[in-house]
């Protein structure tokens, strides 16, 4: 065990030294594209930070991406300021985001399942509203930043490195989550509230807490996209495609799983991106996927990486059978499944993966 | 006066159409225990039927539901046995959503290809100004009052289905409990595919006055799909007379808002209202508390 999980440290490290030198490249097309790969994998692993470890379905972290958004917008506004100062900014969006999460978790965690997801829903339609409704947000027309008169070639870099920034740490908090009292917390909740809350957790205080923490990444990503995209719109900022293209990243990837929501996005993403500037058939780009999605549902009904981990087990268990029975033969006068039973692993056991 | 009565009828008429699409909805949920994401653009997706059948065809769209309701079944049903029913497992509820999501993406691509992405409008004989009438000292349009005595008529179709005949008892008792329904040998897989069937079929109905209302395109099936889950977590998942007493209830107000306030501000104060209403009575207005175990 002790060499995979070295294999899997040096992995990580590989790719993220890979991940690293793309804006190297100096292909500025690439690099934006980069930006908002690292963007959604930062925001669909926040987004799984809750959702995920709790199994509330939230499709209200638009709230939280658009709270960012115009926070930085507005400060801006009033500031007009310029420069590499505006990247300490982002962090301020993220604090306003997790400052709006205390009430709308308040009142959404309140119901389960169903409601709560239509909660979410309404609550994001309220904001959206809001934002096209109101003076001070611009209405329909939005903020624009000021302009950044940085050199073309590389004005999404440091986009990206931030980006980057904000993916790695959401992973890294996500793993140390994981495997925390709180983290534990968490999947109680997610595999039975009333008992986990019979033997003593704090359920509305601990759903609370990752609902805030999951809303400041999400919020600091809003900062982020609104320089990048150089725009305030109430309907990019609040956007119902962003909800659901999280909450798909992560399904398709693993749900509730630490690396299933990034390879969702790494998945995901670059295919989006790709079938937004196909400009003549962006809507055959649509249908093809959503019968991706059916596919993946039928045949691999909890995600990419959970369902190939059970198969690779599977079969990894399986040759490890027949080697044992080639090895020594099942004893005489046992039945064959008692002779496999203890070396075959477990094959229902969620692993983190 | 004028203008409060005007609202009135306004909400009251239009709710009933919204409250026949929540009906499907809400008792899909009650029935199959998921939440048909894709009711939104399934109306849209009626709407355009009785388009294409007006226009090809010059059907008039009332007895186009003739064919357009059964289509509806049809496809309701086969979702149901191809993507709803082999969900298995804890992940369910979560999954089905995400399949509904993706019927509604496919859909919804299919209907951009087909027919773009501009607003249209019916343009048959119930949307032009000689189908209105003088009442309360303003013009009614005639299909307001058509469509709401259309939502009347299969809202209690479906209350006859449910509480008359051997079917609905069936549908009743698999809302109640599964597992008790299956052992007394109702066959829960042919209920649950027909009850989506319905539910949707009605989407036709709903679709068409919807499009008599309204002018549409398909990405209209997210505002909708929005506000029936708004009006259906109102009145109680699963509770069908919730449901409508909901719809008429926020389209009424909406309309209110509409007439007294701002038109801008009018969905925000349906959603706001249904938030509201959850904070204090989290199983809805009309929803038993728990009605529904896991």
């Amino acid at each position: 065990m002790r060499s995979l999980a070295l294999w899997r440290a040096a992995g990580l490290a590989v790719l993220l030294a890979v991940v690293a030198l793309v804006p190297l490249a100096g292909n500025v097309q690439l690099t934006q594209v980069g930006v908002l790969v690292l963007l959604y994998v930062g925001a669909a692993v926040a987004w799984n930070i809750f959702s995920g470890f709790t199994g509330y379905i939230s499709l209200g972290a638009a709230v939280f991406f658009g709270v960012g958004v115009y926070t930085v917008a507005l400060i801006t506004q009033h500031q007009s300021l310029v420069g590499g100062v505006v990247f300490a900014l982002f962090p301020l969006g993220g604090l306003v985001a997790a400052v709006v999460a205390v009430p709308f978790g308040l009142v959404a965690l309140r119901v389960r399942r169903h409601t709560f997801v239509v909660v979410t829903i309404a609550v994001f339609f309220i904001f959206q509203l809001m934002a096209s409704n109101f003076s001070w947000t611009g209405g329909v027309a939005g903020i624009i930043p000021p302009f950044l008169n940085w050199d073309q070639a590389t004005v999404y870099n440091p986009f990206y490195y931030t980006a980057m920034l904000i993916a790695v740490v959401a992973a890294v908090l996500a793993w140390a989550i994981w495997g925390s009292r709180f983290g534990l917390q968490l999947r109680a909740i997610r595999d039975d509230e009333d008992r986990a809350r019979g033997l003593g957790v704090k359920t509305m205080r601990v759903k609370l807490t990752a609902f805030v923490i999951s809303g400041f990444i999400i919020g600091m990503l809003g900062g982020l996209y609104f320089y990048f995209q150089s725009d305030a719109l109430p309907q990019y900022a609040f956007n119902p495609f962003f909800d659901l293209t999280i909450a798909l990243m992560a399904f398709i990837g693993g749900f509730g799983t630490l690396s299933g929501p990034i390879f969702g996005a790494l998945l995901l993403e670059p295919y989006l991106g790709w079938a937004q500037q196909q400009v003549t058939n962006t809507y055959v780009a649509q249908v093809v996927l959503g019968v991706l999605f059916l596919i993946v549902i039928i045949f691999l009904p909890r995600g990419i990486l959970p369902t190939v981990g059970e198969k690779l087990t599977a079969i990894n268990a399986g040759r490890q059978r027949r080697a044992t029975e080639r090895a020594s033969g099942p004893p005489p006068g046992l039945p064959i499944g008692a002779a496999t039973a203890g070396s075959s692993p477990e094959p229902t056991t969620r692993s983190a993966s | 006066m004028g203008t409060f009565l005007r609202a009135l009828t306004d909400g009251v008429l239009e709710g009933g159409v919204y409250g026949l699409m929540a009906v499907g909805l809400t008792l899909i949920f009650g029935v199959l225990d998921i939440i048909n994401i894709a009711q939104g653009i399934m109306v849209i997706l009626g709407a355009y039927l009785s388009f294409v059948l007006w226009t090809h065809l010059h059907i008039d769209v009332f007895v186009g539901l003739l064919i357009t309701i059964p289509a509806m079944f049809i496809l309701g049903v086969v979702v149901q046995y191809l993507f709803i029913r082999p969900l298995r497992g804890r992940e369910r509820t979560s999954m089905s959503l995400i399949a509904c999501y993706a019927v509604a993406i496919i859909i919804e691509g299919i209907l951009y290809q087909i027919f773009g992405s501009n607003y249209q409008s019916m343009n048959t004989y119930w949307t032009s100004p000689q189908a209105e009438f003088h009442v309360f000292g303003y013009y009614l349009p005639y299909i307001y009052v058509l469509g709401f005595a259309l939502a009347v008529v299969f809202v209690a179709a479906i209350y006859f289905m449910l509480y008359r005949t051997q079917f609905g008892r069936s549908v009743r008792a698999t809302m109640q409990d599964h597992t008790a329904a299956r052992l007394v040998g109702i066959d829960v897989n042919r209920v649950a595919a027909l009850t989506f069937g319905i539910g949707v079929g009605v989407t036709a109905a709903g679709g068409m006055v919807y499009g008599e209302l309204n002018s549409f395109n398909p990405n209209t099936g997210y505002d909708l799909i929005s506000r029936l889950l708004a009006i259906v977590i109102l009145g109680g998942m699963g509770s069908i007379a919730g449901a409508l007493g909901s719809a008429v209830f926020v389209i009424t107000l909406a309309s209110m808002v509409d007439v007294y306030w701002n038109p801008e501000w009018s969905t925000v104060v349906l959603y706001g209202a249904v938030v509201l209403v959850l904070v204090f009575r989290p199983q809805g207005l009309f929803g038993r508390r728990e009605a529904r175990a896991q």
